[in-house]
């Protein structure tokens, strides 16, 4: 928190452009370091970004209006850090992790410029188990005991900020404590001491790597969209990008993943896009059944909402400050969703103070240095062996909105070249209601599917045929297509609507199960290999929109019930009928 | 009594330098020059070097003007007095008539806190089916309408806010033609609506920069009226003039443009007003419909651009009507599926076939031979384009969704429209 941490040194306001700050200080400062100015009652927090001379520039995550020259600044010496600790989940923050509700409760209807909360509730008590015991040796990141935190077993695990190797000296006995509360005190080799409580700071800045090594991502994370995970899977400590022009579907297709996405936790960073869309997350998620574990969705969540109208250097931490949290709870052997909405959002932020700060800018003014960024900022996930040789797994996932929908931008580019899936939308799609509107020829994927390649192999060959035919028809004409070909061109269509194309707003289509996409799968496979004898391209046309219709009624039932096998036996003789 | 400075450094664009201490960052202060009195707010802080943007520009200042500041960011009134009223972009009557000083509020004022707000679920009935049907429109929402020069966007503006039954009618005109300006004063008035409206009113002849302030007046009063428990509606045209002003500003004051010449945070800028919309919990609520104009007709240009990714959808108006593609209201799911059960199912599949029938169109306008289903598709088309876009329409919600049976009855098979079989049974005309 800082407030107690004033060592005399001060600073002074010289120059204010915006949000950005400039002063002149009187001993030292650290790059990085967060500073407050005092306006008042009021005190301002703000990061140090740029030390030059005896000034420096700070980057104020508050509004700025009516600071003068001359106000007075405090420097911390803190970089900016995030507390870890139980009672993480089902918190919604802001950027710097201020708990919205609470702050709601406090100061009402609007976010009160310099007002901030503790994120954790420090008086509440949890239930301690210790697992570590007098003698035993421990590094950073190695539990003591545990708190049963909802259904999960929220490890209280040794800073990660301590090097080298530790002896537990006392662990506290299983009973109620408070996250402030000591529950292990630990030396090293050197007779140094240090006290382990539930609650620990970290700057969001730096990964937490408290863990033995990364792993190659191999499993899928089954999010029940059937066009991502048969045709362009996600991996469990993978990354994927989402770009797309607005109103293309990024966001409801996050909010189809956090919902139905087979991850312990989910982290989403509502960053720089709309308040109304976090607020249907805020209001529904303690409503909605999570199938998994009985509970709500909220109960595995944590979201961090900095939405477009809030402070634009928040903004720009908030997305730290997501990923540091799905870092904590991988360091329990979680898998853990961080769902980032928009990283576009975050990299404008980084214009913006770039712009200020009069840097050379690189292309579309974005800062020379953003490729980097965004690379550092995907780096963070990954499956990772833990010390005690369970793996814990960070997945991210970003939405990128790039300028008039093009992809050829530096955000996009630079997203592109890291992570391990592709997702692109498309605008043609979304006009024509294809949701979701991932484009099946344009995306990729790197990960494995949960269908066999040689199968998926034929799928899109057919896709690339059916598109290449109905360009060539808007050439020739439907008459100069041969019938073979139109059947190929119907075949695509009909795996477009029937597997490509899903109902998110549907409870029954919005989900699809792994289990029901392979069945599913190896069905309208039958379909697209069945040579059938058509006898005219109206009488192809017609037959296959049957069929389709057929699985748009099998799509909606529910699985196993005798409304679905009813409608499989249908589909069965339907495709009989013309071979 | 504030100190008053007499030495301008520098005159740049609409932007003035003085020397000055004690000046807070975003304060107001008044120059006085032989034209008059103009308001300026303090932009950039450095060292004793204060920069001012001027909002009846710089013309006509001299080194030797006089520059008071006022110890202030800008504000406005939030009395119940406004309703009736005609404001300039910077606040001064322009009807003739007393200023209004009592319940003055900051503008630009702090976001509201996402958890005080509420799933929006009233939707606003236009009697447009294109809206109604297609893109409903719902109380809270923030959505421009984007058209290019010429076309009927202020009259589709004015009959939405006309039909919506909302409390409050606040109205921002930026860089308005003078001719716009008696256009919706007239249909305020005639409508009887003027009395429980408030009008801040920059036209083209006004000093470009003043158009700056009227999106931020303009909502600073509706959030006092939502704090009230008034459901406002708030009406900004011609949101590319407040973008083109900003433009303006971040090029004299050299900042590193984005894109066109548009400053990097144009998104922020704009992001900042249209969230004002909001559905209070326990309060008002605040609607914001906009006019967006393309400049050459292009959705890719930064201020439609930016504008789409903040908005909760946008209308498209073009030849007259509104375009089914590219129309969207983010909010219609909230409300949709209450309406009636046909609702959602109606504009689906009426939107998809509509395509099917623009790509028909394609290839008859290059002499292919039409097939029996292009023709089922002419037919349609034809008939959704009468009917449902055609702005004359004016028809409650569910008779336009009986009206959309009734023409895929007429054009089409039952399985052809690919509509789940149950809801075909209800409503699919015997
Ligand atoms: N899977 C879907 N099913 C049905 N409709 C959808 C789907 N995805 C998106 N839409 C429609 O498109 C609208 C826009 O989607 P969304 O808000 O996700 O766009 P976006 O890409 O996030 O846009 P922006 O970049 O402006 O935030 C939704 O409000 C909805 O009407
Ligand atoms: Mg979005």
């Amino acid at each position: 928190m800082g407030d107690d941490m004033l060592d005399n040194n001060a600073g002074r306001i010289v120059g204010v452009n915006g949000n950005i700050i400039t002063a002149e200080f009187d001993t030292h400062v650290t790059q990085n370091e967060v500073a407050y100015i005092v306006v008042g009652e009021e005190r301002l927090k703000g990061e140090v970004i740029r030390v030059r001379g005896k000034r420096v520039d700070i980057q104020t995550f508050e509004d700025t209006v009516g600071l003068k020259v001359g106000d007075k600044i405090e420097f911390t010496d803190e970089l900016l850090s995030v507390e870890l600790g139980p009672g993480l989940l089902t918190m919604v923050y802001d950027g710097l992790q201020n708990p919205l509700n609470e702050l709601a409760e406090k100061s009402g209807f609007f976010l009160k410029r310099g007002f901030y909360l503790p994120a954790l509730n420090y008086e509440r008590k949890w239930e301690f188990t210790p697992s570590a015991a007098k003698g035993d040796s421990l590094k950073a990141g190695d539990a003591v005991g545990c708190v049963p935190e909802g259904i999960f077993t929220h490890r209280i695990m040794v800073p990660f900020s301590l090097k080298g190797s530790w002896k537990v000296v006392e662990v506290a006995a299983a009973g109620e404590y408070k996250i402030d509360d000591i529950v292990a005190k630990i030396a090293d080799e050197k007779g140094g001491t240090a006290d382990v409580k539930m609650v620990q700071t970290w700057p969001v800045k730096i990964p937490i790597t408290a863990y033995k090594e990364k792993l190659l991502p191999e499993d899928q994370l089954i999010t029940q969209q059937r066009i991502i995970d048969t045709f362009f899977p996600v991996a469990t400590g993978g990354t994927f990008c989402v770009p797309g022009p607005f109103g293309a579907g990024k966001t409801v297709l996050q909010h189809a993943l956090s919902q139905h996405a087979e991850a312990d936790i989910v982290i989403i960073a509502a960053c720089g896009e709309r308040a109304g869309e976090v607020v249907e997350i805020l209001r529904e998620f303690p409503h909605l059944p999570d199938p998994r574990t009985g509970k709500t969705l909220m109960d595995r969540s944590i979201i961090i909402c900095n939405t477009s109208s809030m402070p634009v250097a928040a903004r720009e931490a908030s997305v730290y400050t997501a990923v540091t949290l799905a870092e904590y709870y991988r360091q329990m052997g979680l898998n853990c969703l961080l769902l980032a909405d928009s990283t576009s959002r975050w990299a404008q932020a980084l214009r913006e103070m770039s712009g200020r700060l009069e840097e050379i800018p690189g292309e579309e003014a974005f800062p020379a240095y953003l490729e980097s960024l965004i690379a550092g900022f995907y780096e963070r996930a990954g499956l990772v062996k833990l010390n005690d040789g369970t793996t814990g797994s960070v997945t991210i996932g970003g939405t990128v909105s790039p300028a008039g929908g093009n992809f050829e931008e530096p955000v996009t580019q630079g997203t592109l070249k890291v992570v391990g899936a592709f997702h692109g939308l498309s605008r043609d799609r979304s006009n024509a209601r294809r949701f979701p509107a991932i484009h099946p020829l344009d995306s990729w994927s790197h990960y494995r599917s949960i269908v066999e390649p040689e199968k998926i192999g034929v799928a899109r060959q057919l896709l690339i045929r059916g598109n290449e035919i109905n360009q060539m028809m808007k050439v020739v004409g439907e008459e100069g297509t041969h019938t073979d070909d139109y059947m190929i061109y119907q075949k695509s269509e009909f795996l477009d609507y029937v597997y490509l194309q899903q109902n998110t707003f549907d409870d029954i289509d919005g989900a699809t199960s792994k289990e029901r996409q392979i069945r599913m799968f190896d069905k309208v496979l039958a379909v697209l290999e069945s040579k059938f004898k058509v006898e005219s391209k109206d009488d192809a046309r017609k037959y296959m929109q049957e069929l389709r219709q057929m699985f748009i009624d099998w799509n909606y039932s529910k699985m196993d019930s005798d409304e679905f096998n009813a409608l499989e036996k249908k589909i069965d003789a339907k495709i009989a009928e013309k071979l | 009594m504030r100190k008053v400075y007499h030495r301008i450094l520098q005159i740049a664009g609409n932007v003035i330098t003085v020397e000055a201490d004690n000046v807070g960052y975003n304060d107001l202060a008044e120059v006085t020059s032989s034209r008059g009195t103009s308001l300026a707010q303090v932009i950039r802080l450095q060292d004793a070097i204060v920069s001012l943007q001027v909002f009846a520009g710089s013309r006509g200042v001299s080194t030797g003007d006089e520059v008071r500041f006022l110890g202030h960011p800008m504000r406005v009134s939030s009395s119940p007095n406004l309703l009736g009223r005609v404001f300039t972009g910077s606040g001064e009557p322009r009807d003739g008539r007393p200023s209004i000083v009592d319940d003055l509020v900051e503008i630009a004022g702090p976001s509201v806190n996402p958890s005080k707000r509420i799933i929006p679920r009233n939707m606003i009935r236009t009697g447009i089916p294109m809206i109604d049907v297609f893109n409903s429109l719902v109380e809270s929402q923030k959505l421009p309408i984007f058209s290019v020069a010429g076309e009927p966007y202020n009259q589709l503006l004015a009959r939405i806010a006309m039909q919506a039954e909302v409390d409050i009618i606040i109205f921002g005109g930026m860089g308005l033609k003078y001719d716009d300006y008696l256009f919706f004063k007239n249909t305020l008035d005639e409508q009887g609506a003027l009395s429980r409206s408030v009008m801040f009113v920059h036209t083209a002849s006004d000093p470009v920069v003043e158009c700056l302030l009227v999106p931020d007046m303009a909502l600073a009063v509706a959030e006092a009226y939502a704090l009230d428990d008034k459901r406002v509606l708030v009406l900004l045209t011609d949101m590319s003039n407040f973008a083109d002003a900003m433009k303006e500003i971040a090029i004299t004051m050299e900042q590193i443009p984005s894109n066109r010449g548009y400053p990097g945070d144009l998104y922020s800028k704009l992001a900042a007003r249209y969230e004002k919309a909001v559905d209070f919990d326990s309060a008002g609520s605040i609607t914001i419909l906009a006019v967006t104009t393309m400049p050459g007709d292009d959705v890719t240009h930064p201020i439609p651009d930016n504008t789409g990714y903040i908005t909760e959808g946008q209308f498209y108006l073009r030849n007259g009507r509104i375009e089914p593609f590219g129309s969207l209201s983010r909010l219609k799911q909230q409300v949709n599926d209450k309406t009636r059960e046909d609702h959602r199912i109606i504009m689906d599949t009426m939107i998809r076939l509509y395509a099917d029938f623009k790509e028909t169109l394609e290839k008859q306008s290059m002499g292919f031979q039409m097939s029996s289903w292009d023709d089922k598709l002419l037919a349609y088309g034809k008939k959704f384009e009468a009917q449902m876009m055609d702005l004359s329409v004016n028809i409650p919600l569910e008779e336009a969704l009986d009206a959309g049976w009734k023409i895929l009855a007429e054009c089409f098979d039952r399985t052809e429209t690919g509509i789940k079989t149950d809801l075909l049974d209800k409503f699919w005309p015997k």
